[in-house]
């Protein structure tokens, strides 16, 4: 295990011996401690490494990740794994605002609580949340998956794409073009093999599944009411 | 008998309202027949107050000029040398302004980078990401980041030359945008990672940053991601460029791109483009007065666009403080849009040419504002490219003869001393004095 310290070596120093990582190189398992909620760590990885962060993360933790697979053993702010590309992200504690955003690809997993604007804007990427999410999540979601074990709060959903949305617990509200759709065995068995591959204990039969009625995909002034 | 009578009394010309002209009663007739507001391209059309309104002094007995195709008279301009390792190095001060692969053909794009290369500057990528052939055909690349974040991953971004975060656009400050589903062709849609021809929102606001204190850290998180070598742009619309200004260098720009209502859309709403926003001329000076108030003018370059169209619009944007301008309308124009070659066509779309705006329609006949094959390539990208590149030589070489004319062996040299204004408002927006007054409204008199 090769260790850096971010409060000794400053978070440039980090980040680019993650990022200069040669191709081939052993030194795949890293951890990084005293990461002392600082923004941008551990962003713009693009080798198989795992990183395992020990304490709570600014903004932006594994920004534009692909490939690695970080942790973070703690919470993490704003715009955790925004733009992802593949790899994955961790984080044992909860997930601030926008968490997710505009993913690509990989696997993101809170095993706690997400603000609002959780997979906003989504384009890819799989996010499976233990506990809740916020107001808005998924809103303008294009592709990927959102599972939420918990609760989702208002407007679920809102202006959703072709993302699929998966909840165990209730929902305050939808949002506009955005539907419980029926859960079919294809998807069923989507939501089984994320929540395994996530880790979560829960049981897939319990949720629900919604995605877009299609009714906004061209705009007609005729449903101008909907928005 | 009487009839006569009335017919033989004199009456006065028919007038047409001034407050309902031509123009307002065919769009009251269009609305009331059609349900729904008008969408074009391009930028405000409405006459305002503009680099025309202001004159060069020139030189005099107290001003000694520069000598004409003898002395030199320099153009190079460095962009983001405030924190970047690896700063834009461009040979004039007109770079090509942020236009998507989607609103613009393939064939358009790779012409704006070829006539960008031969000149010497950088070209921009728009909504929607940038392709192989974008990359490849510029050799000085600007990466769009914009809200939507279409296409956005992180090898384009390393690949990028500069990346300019889009706040705002001055055709449609705080306004996002729609690319309708006719111009979604199968490769424009897998770059933005949504079904073919379906109407595609680009956001108006970034999905995970809000306010100065936010973008500090997204400006942070990008000069992680790409080793602090790439400038950082942020690109705002001309509505509050004093404080817009301020908030992007205190967040830690490099560049600040200012764009006035005359800058062009690719699809907007017309009342949006006409009603929002404020004109170029009235944007230069509280930008450049929020630079000099942190001691960051020419440290912080300024890059003004929005209706720049020749020279002389480029040493008066240089003269009012900005360190260089971009262009978009007037390249695509350079290229061939709206060309007269093409009035039968244009006449068939219901418009002239001079006039087609329709730009999100998908149908240009000049091939540069579409995705259908057939027009776009009526386009020769090698030709459209020399085209540019003379054009924006021209350009170039008018504000060379201007700058020398006022004595400065530089086109930065300028300066709002060598200007007068031929308006009232035009000097109170500018800061220069009433042409043949020593009058600047606005200000104290001394």
């Amino acid at each position: 295990m090769n260790t850096l310290d971010l409060q000794a070596l400053g978070l440039r120093a980090v980040n680019s011996t993650l990022q200069d990582l040669e191709d081939g190189s052993n030194k795949t398992a890293w951890t990084v401690t005293n990461p002392m909620g600082q923004h941008a760590i551990a962003c713009g990885l693009d080798k198989p490494m795992s990183v395992d962060i020990l304490g709570h993360v600014g903004f932006y933790c594994g920004g534009m990740n692909k490939e690695a697979d970080i942790t973070v053993h703690g919470h993490a702010g704003v715009g955790l794994a925004e733009n992802m590309m593949s790899g994955s992200v961790r984080v044992t504690g909860n997930a601030s605002q926008s968490a997710g955003a505009t993913g690509h690809g990989g696997l993101l997993v809170i095993e706690g609580d997400a603000s609002s604007r959780c997979g906003i804007s989504m384009k890819g990427i799989d996010i499976v949340v233990g506990g809740s999410v916020g107001h808005m999540s998924g809103f303008m979601a294009q592709l990927g998956h959102l599972v939420v074990c918990g609760d989702a709060g208002d407007a679920l959903g809102d202006s959703i794409y072709e993302a699929k949305l998966y909840v165990a617990g209730s929902v305050d509200s939808l949002g506009a073009d955005c539907i419980e759709k029926e859960m079919t065995p294809e998807h069923l068995a989507t939501l089984t093999n994320l929540l395994q591959r996530s880790g979560m204990d829960a049981d897939p039969k319990s949720f629900k599944r919604y995605g877009s009625a299609r009714q906004l995909y061209h705009f007609d002034i005729d449903k101008a009411d909907a928005y | 008998m009487a009839e006569q009578k009335h017919n033989s009394q004199p009456r006065a010309a028919a007038r047409a309202s001034a407050t309902f002209d031509e123009y307002t009663l065919s769009e009251i007739r269009r609305a009331a027949s059609t349900g729904i507001y008008d969408i074009r391209g391009a930028g405000a059309k409405r006459a305002l107050p503009h680099f025309d309104d202001l004159l060069f002094l020139g030189a005099s007995i107290s001003r000694y000029p520069l000598e004409g195709y003898r002395e030199r008279c320099g153009t190079e301009v460095t962009l983001g040398d405030r924190f970047a390792s690896k700063p834009l190095q461009l040979k004039i001060p007109i770079t090509i302004a942020g236009m998507s692969f989607g609103s613009l053909s393939g064939q358009a794009k790779e012409a704006l980078g070829r006539g960008a290369n031969a000149a010497g500057t950088s070209t921009t990528t728009g909504d929607g990401g940038m392709t192989q052939e974008e990359r490849g055909h510029s050799k000085l690349l600007v990466y769009q980041y914009l809200p939507s974040r279409y296409g956005m991953n992180p090898d384009d971004l390393r690949k990028a030359d500069a990346i300019e975060i889009v706040v705002g656009q001055g055709a449609k400050p705080g306004g996002g945008g729609m690319l309708l589903g006719q111009k979604i062709n199968k490769r424009v849609a897998g770059m933005r990672s949504l079904p073919e021809g379906i109407d595609q929102r680009s956001a108006c606001r970034h999905p995970d940053w809000t306010g100065p204190d936010d973008l500090e850290i997204k400006i942070l998180e990008l000069r992680e991601i790409t080793r602090g070598e790439k400038p950082i742009f942020v690109k705002i619309g001309g509505s509050r460029p004093y404080y817009d200004t301020a908030l992007a260098v205190k967040s830690g720009a490099d560049v600040v791109v200012l764009d006035g209502m005359q800058g062009g859309t690719a699809a907007t709403q017309n009342v949006f483009i006409e009603h929002v926003g404020m004109p170029t001329l009235a944007c230069i000076r509280p930008a450049v007065q929020a630079l000099q108030e942190l001691d960051m003018h020419r440290k912080v370059q300024l890059v003004v666009s929005g209706g720049i169209r020749n020279g002389a619009d480029v040493a008066k944007a240089m003269a009012l403080g900005a360190d260089a301008v971009s262009i978009g309308t007037a390249a695509l124009v350079a290229m061939g849009d709206n060309d007269p070659r093409w009035e039968s066509e244009y006449n068939a779309l219901g418009t002239t040419a001079g006039s087609y705006d329709a730009w999100h329609e998908g149908r240009d006949p000049a091939g540069i504002t579409t995705q259908d094959p057939e027009l776009a390539g009526r386009l020769d990208p090698v030709v459209a490219g020399k085209r540019l590149a003379n054009y924006l030589g021209v350009m170039t070489l008018e504000a060379q003869t201007i700058a020398r004319a006022c004595g400065k062996n530089h086109v930065h040299n300028l300066e709002p001393e060598d200007l007068c204004a031929l308006t009232v408002e035009a000097a109170a927006m500018a800061k220069v004095p009433l042409a043949g007054t020593a009058w600047v409204p606005g200000t104290p008199v001394s």
